[in-house]
């Protein structure tokens, strides 16, 4: 027994549960954000609650009047502690530091990617690999992101590597620092044909062994090589 | 090299390859694997010597059709990864989106959804224990597992209408107010089921055979599961105490109190009894969040059209198989631009050779069964 | 007429039915014994089973065995032809044959031989060669594997049951099953008072070698290994399927026998005329228990959803009625007719409550890994049995040359063996757990 889907309003009434018939306010789509989110007009009407990147505007206070100018989250250039023990052991190897959503995202050179794994794992006391993972961007001369989710069980703390790689640029493997990247490094090849150099054993994980592409490559077009094989396969027309 | 994927028609093919080794094939049918999972043992007498799993017979490619969805519309595809505890999935979801736009759900949204994961909980640790109970012979726990799991599912398809993959959240909060006598159903729900509860736990807990079975089998030390990057119930049993319920609370979780269980070997029976701990616990909380859902909105006015500004964000919540994160980037378009799930039933699923190893063939379906894996999230 | 019926003709004849008897029903009690299974397994499942073939599956026995006769006969290609043929063969026969030295009553059995019970137990032995002659022939690596192991519980707890036997055996003295019971009359009480822990460790025993839960590895669906009977289908698997419910019924007529006062009524001993009659009021209680049953039925019957449900529900009830009275009726016969009707009822409960506890441990308790039922039977269930039997003899020998009470010597014997009993238990908590091989 689904009750109305109705949105609520959050700004006007006291707590009322179960009368709400006010309809469903028409909210004008965000401001068009442009790649490059700096200095965004900041104040849009049906913005609510807390926003990470901006000091914290409680949501209560926003009876009838439009909400107070909240920012967009945005990355913001990070500088702390661990930052600076990072850039002041690796150096040039440290390209870029931010604060995106409240979290730390450090961009690192790729070929250091182990020595920094290494000493992020025994100095800095990232015991857990959460996540290793790529993205690509196609548009960028070095199209793979690289990206390692780390966290320290000690200081309850996350933090993000990211390191570019070029299309056929292998990656060294961090397998032997955190055993669980083992699949999860697979997996990145299977998904954009990264390589890692130093795995035990760089085979497709998901994707049967004999797959041809990659398939979260964004040049990988699901639909064309479905229409590809009906064509050849089948001799029809693929109908989707 | 045959199609790696060739169905058995019976369980078992071998090849011998040297005097005393054998390679038995747990092919992808099999009535323990929970799902399709292929395991290949490497067998030296009635010990496993190495094992590999083969995955991917369940892989949608969740991942890229995310590229091509609308956020909203990308949200019930994350109930189908974790069939088991499709709730689960929506509010990591929901939650990561949420972090990316900047917003938060309003509190009693975030009330419920924590009553209506917490259930979610249960009923996976429910449909867990059955089935894990089912492999290693006890015939019976697997029918009172699912009469619970029953009145369970009838709450969540009083809520959204659907038993299993419910898409019961939505970004910015709730799509549905709770339906007259939730808190009822709940609160009846809640009270039955400590004495449920201890039926379990008399049919198996303190029983010869039962202990017999899982203690001592499938071992992972807590340096071993850090480092292979395990997760949620595995984890604790293996000693270290850390939920991320509480080590960064989410939904409402910082409001209420409530035990994180430990133990502290690591073997099967330590995680049998994390996870019945696990769901008396779940119960607590949901006692507790019942006695006071505050109103208010149920939904954060973030309008129809999502298109949070760039960057990217890595959210996680506590699933009832582990750490399940979402990495999503947005490039300022409605649609994501790339969605990364960390699936815990993945990597907890690598442990498996290290649990595996030096134990006997007839332990290989216990420990199978303990990971407690789903292999939809496992193959995404 | 009487003339035909001369002793040496009946002696000739009387056998050769009963066997027929034996054959023809037995099918048929076995596949009710299934029903039984079905229904209690979902009664303890908080379900229902069984319930559209006729009214609450009553029928669904016969639907069952119909089916499996239509089935496709399979023979794997390379397999051993001849002995697959013959492997079910071997293992049915010597189920049934073993029915040849089983009382179901005073005057229910094909032969009463002065070796009766010795003959049931080599005859039941011989039934483990049809298991590794099917696991042989099925030429499956594991198949044969699983017969092995099949075959290696069931030799190793035939060992243990057989011990628990020869506790209750010192206390009869022969190994007539006529004899036996007759021991128990004279006595006035069961022989499981007297040996309680020998009827635990005979049950133990009897469960593991039918290759029931929680011994029952080998069958498993779930497990790797696949048993000897997984290349049977059809016609072939319900040979082995009826062996494997045959003899359940056997070492169920054996306790029955042993420990269980056979065809006794309770109190058997203890004659308690009705006033006014000369029927006593324990031999009135199967007649009005049957009676009580066919009620049911009636008053189930107009309950049911189909009008042949209901139809067949009041047969049933009229067949429970029609029981009740030949058990009425034969309390007004001859002492023999009564003894004979009646004796046949009280075994047939017995061996059914013998049965129903087979059940319940197969849906209440996980199963055994197979080094841990081969740990428990050598070192555990054996000694246990060797202490029992000893402690029961000195006591059995107490009372004969000092002149105790052996109901106070048994009850001291029990004590002794429980004592050590809990000292192998603990004994074998310690190293249950199987160390797992250090691999790096």
């Amino acid at each position: 027994m689904a009750n109305d889907p109705s949105e609520k309003d959050p700004a006007s009434k006291p707590p009322a549960s179960g009368a709400e018939g006010k309809p469903v306010a028409q909210k004008p789509a965000e401001p068009p954000q442009s790649p490059v989110a700096a200095a965004n007009p900041p104040a849009t009407p049906d913005s609510t609650a807390a926003k990470p990147a901006a000091p914290a505007a409680p949501a209560a206070p926003k009876a009838a009047a439009p909400p107070a100018k909240e920012a967009p989250p945005k990355p913001l250039p990070l500088d702390n502690e661990l930052v600076q023990r990072l850039k002041g052991r690796f150096g040039d190897a440290i390209r870029e530091a931010t604060l995106d959503r409240k979290q730390a995202i450090v961009t690192i050179a790729v070929d250091q990617l182990r020595e920094i794994s290494r000493y992020c794992r025994d100095d800095e006391k990232f015991d857990m690999l959460v996540d290793l993972t790529a993205v690509d961007w196609p548009k960028r001369e070095k199209r793979f992101d690289v990206i390692l989710i780390l966290y320290s069980f000690a200081k309850n703390e996350r933090v993000r590597l990211k390191a570019h790689a070029g299309e056929n640029e292998p990656v060294p493997s961090v397998c032997e620092i955190w055993p669980a990247a083992n699949w999860l490094e697979r997996e990145c090849y299977d998904m954009f044909g990264m390589v890692f150099e130093g795995h035990p054993k760089l085979t497709r994980i998901l994707m049967p062994d004999e797959w041809q592409g990659y398939p979260l490559r964004k040049d990988y077009d699901i639909l064309k090589q479905d229409t590809d094989w009906v064509r050849e396969n089948l001799g029809i027309e693929s109908g989707q | 090299m045959s199609d790696p994927r060739t169905t058995e028609l019976t369980n078992v093919s071998t090849t011998v390859l040297g005097a005393d080794e054998i390679i038995l094939n747990m092919g992808p049918q099999h009535p323990s694997t929970h799902g399709v999972l292929r395991v290949k043992l490497k067998l030296d007498g009635e010990r496993v010597v190495d094992s590999e799993c083969i995955i991917g017979y369940l892989h949608r490619g969740v991942e890229k059709i995310a590229e091509h969805r609308s956020y909203q519309q990308f949200a019930p595809y994350v109930d189908r990864m974790d069939y088991v505890a499709a709730v689960s999935n929506g509010l990591g979801y929901c939650e990561a989106v949420e972090k990316l736009l900047g917003t938060e759900a309003p509190l009693r949204a975030r009330v419920v959804r924590t009553i209506l994961t917490e259930l979610q909980r249960i009923a996976s640790h429910l449909l867990w224990l059955g089935t894990h109970a089912l492999d290693i012979g006890a015939l019976t726990p697997v029918f009172y597992c699912f009469r619970e799991r029953e009145e369970i599912l009838k709450i969540f398809e009083k809520y959204c209408g659907a038993r299993l993959t419910t898409h019961a959240f939505r970004i910015g909060g709730l799509q549905y107010e709770t339906y007259d006598g939730f808190e009822q159903d709940v609160k009846r729900f809640c009270d039955d089921f400590t004495h449920r509860i201890d039926e379990y736990e008399t049919l198996l807990t303190e029983n010869r055979i039962w202990v017999g079975r899982t203690k001592g089998v499938g071992i992972l030390s807590a340096a071993d599961a850090i480092a292979l990057g395990v997760t949620g119930p595995v984890l604790r049993a293996s000693g270290v105490k850390w939920d991320l319920r509480k080590a960064m609370p989410y939904a409402a979780y910082d409001l209420y109190k409530f035990e994180i269980p430990t133990r502290e070997t690591g073997d099967t029976y330590d995680r049998y009894v994390v996870r019945m701990e696990e769901m008396r616990q779940s119960r607590l909380i949901c006692l507790q969040a019942i006695e006071n859902i505050p109103t208010g909105p149920i939904m954060a006015r973030i309008g129809k059209v999502l298109k949070p500004p760039p960057g990217e964000v890595y959210h996680s919540i506590e699933a009832p198989k582990g750490e399940l994160g979402y990495y999503i980037v947005s490039d300022g378009t409605t649609q994501p631009y790339r969605v990364r799930v960390r699936p815990p039933s993945f990597i907890n699923l690598q442990a498996f050779d290290k649990m595996a190893r030096g134990s006997l063939v007839a332990d290989v379906v216990a420990i199978i069964g303990t990971i407690d894996i789903v292999l939809g999230e496992v193959d995404r | 007429m009487g003339h035909l019926f001369t002793p040496s003709i009946l002696r000739l004849v009387l056998p050769v039915l009963y066997a027929v008897v034996i054959v023809a029903v037995l099918p048929l009690m076995a596949g009710y014994i299934v029903l039984m299974e079905r229904k209690v397994m979902a009664d303890m499942q908080a379900r229902l089973g069984p319930m559209r073939v006729g009214p609450h599956g009553l029928l669904q026995p016969i639907a069952d065995a119909v089916k499996l006769l239509l089935k496709e006969d399979i023979i794997p290609e390379k397999a051993d032809r001849l002995l697959f043929w013959l492997a079910p063969l071997v293992s049915v026969t010597m189920a049934l044959l073993a029915y040849a030295a089983l009382p179901i009553g005073p005057a229910f059995q094909i032969a009463d031989l002065n070796i009766g019970l010795l003959f049931i137990l080599a005859v039941s032995s011989l039934g483990i060669y049809g298991i590794v002659l099917g696991g042989w022939a099925s030429n499956s690596h594991y198949s044969l594997l699983g017969a092995l192991r099949s075959a290696a519980q069931l030799v190793s707890y035939e060992t243990a049951a057989g011990l628990g036997l020869i506790s209750a055996l010192l206390l009869a003295g022969s190994l007539s099953m006529k004899d036996i019971v007759m021991a128990q009359y004279d006595q006035g009480m069961w022989f499981i008072f007297y040996v309680p822990i020998g009827f635990f460790i005979y049950m133990v025993g009897s469960i593991a070698e039918t290759n029931r839960a929680p011994f029952d590895l080998p069958e498993a669906e779930s497990e790797l290994v696949a048993g000897y009977m997984t290349e049977y289908s059809g016609f072939r698997w319900s040979l082995y399927f009826l062996a494997e419910y045959a003899n359940m019924i056997i070492v169920a007529g054996i306790a029955t026998t042993l420990f269980l006062g056979g065809w006794l009524r309770p109190f058997a001993s203890y004659h308690d005329h009705m006033p006014g009659t000369s029927i006593e009021f324990l031999d009135a209680l199967p007649a009005l228990l049957v009676l009580g049953v066919a009620l049911y039925c009636f008053f189930l019957a107009p309950k049911q959803p189909v009008k042949i449900q209901k139809l067949v529900m009041g047969l049933v009830g009229g067949l429970c009625l029609a029981i009740a009275g030949i058990l009425a009726g034969s309390l007004f016969a001859s002492p023999g007719v009564l003894q004979g009707v009646h004796g046949a009822f009280w075994f047939m409960a017995k061996v059914f409550g013998y049965l129903y506890c087979f059940l319940w441990f197969r849906f209440t308790f996980p199963r055994y890994r197979f080094d841990q039922l081969m740990r428990l039977g050598w070192r555990f269930l054996i000694p246990l049995a060797l202490v029992n039997l000893i402690t029961m003899a000195v006591a059995l020998l107490m009372s004969r040359e000092w002149g105790w009470s052996l109901r106070l010597t048994s009850i001291l014997a029990v004590v002794v063996t429980l004592a050590v009993a809990m000292w192998l238990a603990k004994n074998d908590e310690v190293d249950s757990v199987v160390p797992v091989a250090e691999s790096e």
